[in-house]
C-alpha cells in the first residue's frame, strides 16, 4: 500500500514513550470487547471446573436410581440424568475432561508443529520442500478416519486420545511456524546479529523464538476449540472416555439420545460447550488481530 | 498445466499405496474380530471361517494377496460382518448416497457461506457484518451432532415439516445437508469475508473506482476472483471434512450411506469393510483435493504459467 | 472559467491517535490545458488533496470536512454517485504511484484497458479492443497486439506505468491527475514516462496535475507549481518565478536539497527536524520548528497572500518584505 495516507509523526523535540510490540498488542486486545469477554468466560469456567474437582470430587458419579431423570430444580440446578446423577456436577466434570484433553492435545500439537515447522523453515532447501510436501499430502487425507482406526485398534485410553488428536492437528501450526521462521530468517536483524558475531544457536534462542512465540500462542488458542470439537465427535461415536467418567462429548451424546423426553440433558452441556468454543474463538481472533502489525485496520 | 496435473497424479499413487499398506497392517493388529460376537462356535467352524477369509496365512502373505486383488481386480474382499456380501457390493450401494449427501452439503455450505461472507465484507463493521459473522462463528462452535438433533427436534418433531430420519423423499435431503454443511458454511463465510476485505483494500480497487466503475462492477469483476481464492484453497480440506462429517450425519439421520457402514464396521471390527471404506475415502479425498488445487491454480494467473 | 476551482478544501482522518488534519483549507484553480505541479514531502497533503477531489478517500477513517471543488458546474465533493461515475475515468483520469499494485493482477491487460471505454461509451468489445491496442502502441509498448493479452506480472515496471497511462487516457479526459507516477521507477524510465505524458498532454490538450516530491521533475514539465506543507499551500507561482524568486523558506530548503544542484563531494543537505504531527493543532506557520528565519511573530496564523501577480506565499516575513531568500537554481 503506498504511503500517501498520513502517519502520525512526532512533533520535533518531543519524544513520546514508545510502546513495545507486546504492549501495543495488549492495548489493542483490551479494546476488543468480545475477546475480553471470551477470555474472562474461559478463565471462570476453567476455575469452576477444577474447583469442583477439589470440592466434591465424586459428585459426578453418585447415582440415585430411585430419582431417575429430573428437570432442573433447587436441589439440582441443572437437573439429573437417567441414573439420577447431578447434571451440574457431571457438566463441570465433563468440562475438566474436555478442557484437559483440549489443552493436552493442543500441547502435543504445538510441540510437533513447532519443531516440524521450525526445522523445515530454518534449514530450508530440499528438506523443506520434502517436509512441506508431506504436510500437503497429509493435510488432504481424512485424518479423523485414522484416529478412529487407531482408537479402535489400540483401545480408548484417555492418553491415547489426546495424543491421537494432537497428532492430527499439528499441520496448520507447522505451516505457520515455518512461514514465520522463514520470514524471520531473511529479516535484517538476523543479518545484523550475524554481523555482530552472534552464533547461530544464540540467534535462534534470543531473537527468533520470542518472535515465533507470539504467533504460536495465537494459533494454539485457535487449535483448542477444534481439538475439543474432535474429542466431542469421537465421544459421540462412542470412542471417547469411558463411563462413569463424562466429557462434554459423552454428555452430548447421552443427551441427544433422550432429547425428546429429557431435553435438559442435551441443552445444558450444549450451552456450556458452545459458549466455551465461542469464547476461545473470539479470544483467538482477538489475539490474532491484536498482534497483526498491519495497523491500517483503523 | 497438464504437467501439473500429471505430476500430482503421480504423487498421489505412492500416497495411496502407503495409506493402504499402513491401514492394512494397523487393522491386522485390531483386537477381537467379527467372530467374537457371533454365536459360540466350535474350533472347526472357526478354522473354516478363518481359511475362508484367508486369516490363517501369515501376515505378509495376506498383505500380498490383498494388494494383488485390489490392484489387479479392484476387489476389496468380503465383509466379515455381512456374510456373503462383498465389500464392493456394500459400497456400491451406499457410496452414491454418501456422495449425494456430501455434494448437497457442499452446495449448501458454498451458497450460503459465500453469500454471507461477501455481503458482510461489503458492509464492514455494521450490523450487516456483525450479525452474519456472529452466526457464522456460532456455526463453527456448535458441532454437527448437536445441531443435527436440534434441527430434528425443531423442524421434524415440533413443526413436523420433515421426517426425522430416512432418505426416501427429496425433502429428506434438506435437514441432513444443512447439518452437514453448517460448519463449512460458517468457515467459508469467514474466509470469503476476509479474502474480500483484503482485496478491497488493495490499490487496484482504487484504480478501478478512479476509472468510474460502479460499486457493483468493482465487486463483481475486480474483487471476486482474488477475494475468493482462499475459499478455493479451503475446498480441499473441506471435502475431507465433509467426509468425516458424514459419519455423524448419516448416523443421526439413519441414512444408508458408506459412512454409516464405516462407523458400524468400527464397532463390529469388520476388517475388510474398514479397509475398503478407508481406501475409497482416501481416493475420493485425493481426487477432490487435486480438483480443488487445479481450480485454485487456474484462478491465480501468477501460478498458471509456471 | 477555470476547469477546476477548489475552495477551502478540508480533509481529516479519524484515527485511534487523534484527528489528523491532512488537508487544511486548501484552495486553488486550474485552467484548461494547464500543467500544475503540486510538490511536498510525504504527509504534506498533496496526494490526499487530489484523492479528495476524486472522492477516493476511504470514508471511514477519512472524511471530507468542508469546501467545494467545482468542475464544470459540478461540485465534485457533493456529487451523486452517478455524476461521479460519469466524471471519473472519463473526464478526469488518474494514474498512481505504484504500477505493480495499481493494476489488477487477476485480470488481463486487455480487460483493464478497455474497461473505461466499456463503462463510459457505447462501444462494442471488438472496437474497444482495437482502440486499446492503438492506445498501447501510442504509449510505446512494442508488439502491442500480442502483449495486450498478458497479465500485469508479465510486464516490467516501466511498461506497467505505460499501460496505466494508456488506460487513463483512452477516454481522452480533460484532466489527468498523476500521483508520483515515476517515484517507483528507475531514473532512465522516469525520464521516458515524463516525456510520454508531455507528449500526450500536447496531443490531447488536457490539463495535468503532477504530484511529486521532486522539484526537479516539476521544473521540466509544469507551468505552475504549488508547494504544500502540513496540509496547506505555502507557496504558489509559475515555475520559473518559483525557482528564481523563491518566496518561502520551505521551498528554498527543498531546492537546496536537490542532489544534482549541490557541490560534488559536499555532504548532502537535508532539512533539519521532522514534519509536524497533524493530529495536534498548529499555531501559526507550521514550518516554524525547522525554519532558519522563524521568529515570535511567525506563531500567529498566516494566510496565503500574493506578493506579486500570480505569486502567493504563506510566509509572513516574506510578505512583509523582511527577508529575501537566496536561490541556487542554475537553469
Amino acid at each position: 500500500m503506498s504511503a500517501e495516507f498520513p502517519t502520525v509523526t512526532q512533533h520535533a523535540g518531543e519524544i513520546e514513550p514508545g510502546h513495545s510490540l507486546w504492549q501495543d498488542a495488549w492495548l489493542r486486545l483490551r479494546q476488543n470487547k468480545l475477546a475480553v469477554i471470551g477470555g474472562i468466560f474461559v478463565a471462570i469456567l476453567t476455575i469452576a471446573c477444577f474447583l469442583s474437582l477439589l470440592i466434591a470430587p465424586h459428585a459426578y458419579e453418585k447415582t440415585h436410581f430411585a430419582l431417575g431423570a429430573t428437570a432442573p430444580s433447587a436441589a439440582h440446578w441443572l437437573g439429573t440424568d437417567i441414573l439420577g446423577r447431578d447434571m451440574l456436577a457431571r457438566t463441570l466434570f465433563g468440562g475438566c475432561i474436555s478442557l484437559s484433553v483440549g489443552l493436552a492435545a493442543t500441547l502435543v500439537s504445538v510441540i510437533i508443529g513447532v519443531l516440524y515447522g521450525a526445522i523445515s523453515g530454518y534449514i530450508g532447501g530440499r528438506l523443506d520442500v520434502v517436509m512441506m510436501r508431506i504436510v500437503d499430502i497429509v493435510y488432504s487425507l481424512p485424518f479423523v478416519v485414522f484416529v478412529i482406526l487407531i482408537l479402535v485398534v489400540f483401545g480408548q485410553h484417555i492418553i491415547l486420545m489426546f495424543m491421537a488428536i494432537g497428532a492430527v492437528s499439528w499441520l496448520d501450526m507447522a505451516r505457520i511456524v515455518r512461514a514465520q521462521v522463514m520470514s524471520l530468517k531473511r529479516q535484517e536483524f538476523v543479518e545484523a546479529a550475524i554481523a555482530l558475531g552472534l552464533r547461530r544457536r544464540r540467534i535462534i534462542l534470543r531473537h527468533m523464538i520470542p518472535n515465533v512465540l507470539g504467533i504460536v500462542a495465537i494459533y494454539a488458542t485457535l487449535i483448542v476449540p477444534s481439538v475439543m470439537l474432535l474429542e466431542a465427535f469421537l465421544s459421540f461415536l462412542g470412542l471417547g472416555v469411558q463411563a462413569p467418567m463424562s466429557s462434554w462429548g459423552t454428555l452430548l451424546n447421552d443427551g441427544r439420545m433422550s432429547m425428546e423426553e429429557y431435553p435438559w440433558l442435551l441443552i445444558f452441556p450444549s450451552v456450556f460447550f458452545s459458549l466455551t468454543l465461542f469464547s476461545l474463538n473470539f479470544l483467538g481472533d482477538g489475539l490474532r488481530d491484536a498482534l497483526d502489525v498491519r495497523a491500517s485496520k483503523d | 498445466m497438464l504437467r501439473f496435473i500429471l505430476k500430482r497424479i503421480l504423487q498421489a499413487i505412492p500416497v495411496l499405496f502407503i495409506v493402504a499398506t499402513a491401514t492394512f497392517f494397523l487393522l491386522h493388529k485390531m483386537p477381537g474380530g467379527p467372530f467374537d460376537t457371533e454365536k459360540a462356535m466350535t474350533p472347526e467352524m472357526k478354522k473354516q471361517l478363518e481359511a475362508y477369509y484367508g486369516l490363517d496365512k501369515p501376515v505378509g502373505r495376506q498383505y500380498v494377496d490383498y494388494m494383488k486383488r485390489l490392484i489387479l481386480h479392484g476387489d476389496l474382499g468380503m465383509s466379515q460382518k455381512y456374510f456373503g456380501w462383498s465389500v464392493n457390493e456394500l459400497l456400491a450401494n451406499s457410496l452414491p448416497i454418501s456422495m449425494e449427501l456430501g455434494l448437497e452439503g457442499m452446495v449448501f455450505a458454498l451458497f450460503f457461506g459465500l453469500l454471507a461472507g461477501i455481503l458482510a465484507s461489503l458492509r464492514k463493521n455494521t450490523a450487516g457484518d456483525y450479525i452474519p459473522m456472529s452466526i457464522a462463528t456460532l456455526g463453527i462452535c456448535i458441532p454437527s451432532f448437536v445441531t443435527g438433533p436440534i434441527l430434528i427436534l425443531v423442524f421434524a418433531i415440533w413443526l413436523g415439516w420433515f421426517n426425522s430420519s430416512g432418505w426416501f423423499f427429496p425433502r429428506d435431503r434438506i435437514l441432513p445437508a444443512a447439518t452437514l454443511g453448517l460448519y463449512y458454511m460458517a468457515y467459508i463465510s469467514r474466509l470469503a469475508r476476509g479474502g474480500m476485505l483484503e482485496i478491497l483494500n488493495q490499490d487496484f480497487i482504487r484504480t478501478a473506482r478512479a476509472k468510474g466503475a460502479s460499486e457493483w462492477r468493482v465487486v463483481w469483476r475486480h474483487s471476486l476472483r482474488g477475494g475468493l481464492l482462499s475459499v478455493v484453497t479451503f475446498l480441499g480440506p473441506a471435502v475431507s471434512g465433509i467426509v468425516t462429517g458424514s459419519l455423524v450425519v448419516e448416523t443421526i439421520f439413519n441414512i444408508p450411506g458408506a459412512a454409516r457402514f464405516f462407523v458400524r464396521a468400527a464397532f463390529d471390527r469388520d476388517g475388510p469393510m474398514l479397509m475398503g471404506t478407508t481406501l475409497v475415502y482416501a481416493v475420493l479425498v485425493v481426487v477432490m483435493n487435486l480438483l480443488a488445487d487445479i481450480v485454485s491454480v487456474w484462478m491465480n494467473p501468477k501460478l498458471r504459467f509456471e | 472559467m477555470p476547469l477546476l476551482q477548489v475552495t477551502n478544501l478540508r480533509t481529516a482522518f479519524y484515527t485511534r491517535h487523534g484527528i489528523v488534519r491532512a488537508v487544511n483549507d486548501v484552495s486553488f484553480s486550474l485552467e484548461r490545458g494547464e500543467t500544475l505541479g503540486i510538490v511536498g514531502e510525504s504527509g504534506s497533503g498533496k496526494s490526499v488533496t487530489c484523492y479528495s477531489l476524486m472522492r477516493l478517500i476511504p470514508q471511514p477513517p477519512g472524511r471530507i470536512e468542508g469546501g467545494t471543488a467545482m468542475f464544470d458546474n459540478v461540485d465534485l465533493l457533493k456529487a451523486t454517485p452517478e455524476q461521479l461515475g460519469s466524471i471519473r475515468g472519463k473526464r478526469i483520469s488518474m494514474i498512481f504511484q505504484d504500477p505493480m499494485t495499481s493494476l489488477n493482477p487477476y485480470m488481463r491487460i486487455s480487460e483493464q484497458i478497455i474497461e473505461p471505454l466499456l463503462i463510459h461509451e457505447k462501444i462494442s468489445r471488438a472496437d474497444a479492443l482495437k482502440r486499446a491496442i492503438t492506445a498501447l502502441e501510442e504509449v510505446g509498448v512494442p508488439d502491442a497486439a500480442n502483449r495486450i493479452r498478458g497479465y500485469p506480472h508479465e510486464f516490467s515496471g516501466g511498461m506497467r506505468q505505460r499501460v496505466m497511462i494508456a488506460m487513463a487516457l483512452i477516454t481522452k479526459p480533460e484532466l489527468l491527475i498523476a500521483d508520483e507516477p515515476t517515484t517507483a521507477l528507475d531514473v532512465t524510465v522516469q525520464a521516458q514516462i515524463l516525456d510520454l505524458v508531455k507528449k500526450m498532454q500536447r496531443e490531447l490538450g488536457m490539463a495535468v496535475i503532477w504530484i511529486t516530491h521532486d522539484l526537479g521533475v516539476v521544473a521540466g514539465f509544469c507551468q505552475r507549481v504549488q508547494v504544500m506543507y502540513a496540509g496547506r499551500i505555502v507557496e504558489r507561482a509559475p515555475t520559473e518565478e518559483l525557482f528564481h524568486h523563491t518566496a518561502h523558506p520551505y521551498t528554498s530548503a527543498l531546492q537546496k536539497s536537490i542532489p544534482a544542484l549541490q557541490a560534488k563531494g559536499a555532504s548532502l543537505y537535508t532539512i533539519p527536524g521532522m514534519p509536524p504531527d497533524l493530529s495536534r493543532p498548529i499555531e501559526g506557520c507550521p514550518f516554524v520548528p525547522r525554519c532558519e528565519f522563524a521568529q515570535e511573530q511567525c506563531k500567529q496564523p498566516v494566510a496565503l497572500k500574493g506578493i506579486s501577480p500570480d505569486h502567493d506565499t504563506a510566509c509572513l516575513r516574506v510578505q512583509k518584505n523582511e527577508i529575501v531568500l537566496t536561490t541556487n537554481a542554475h537553469e
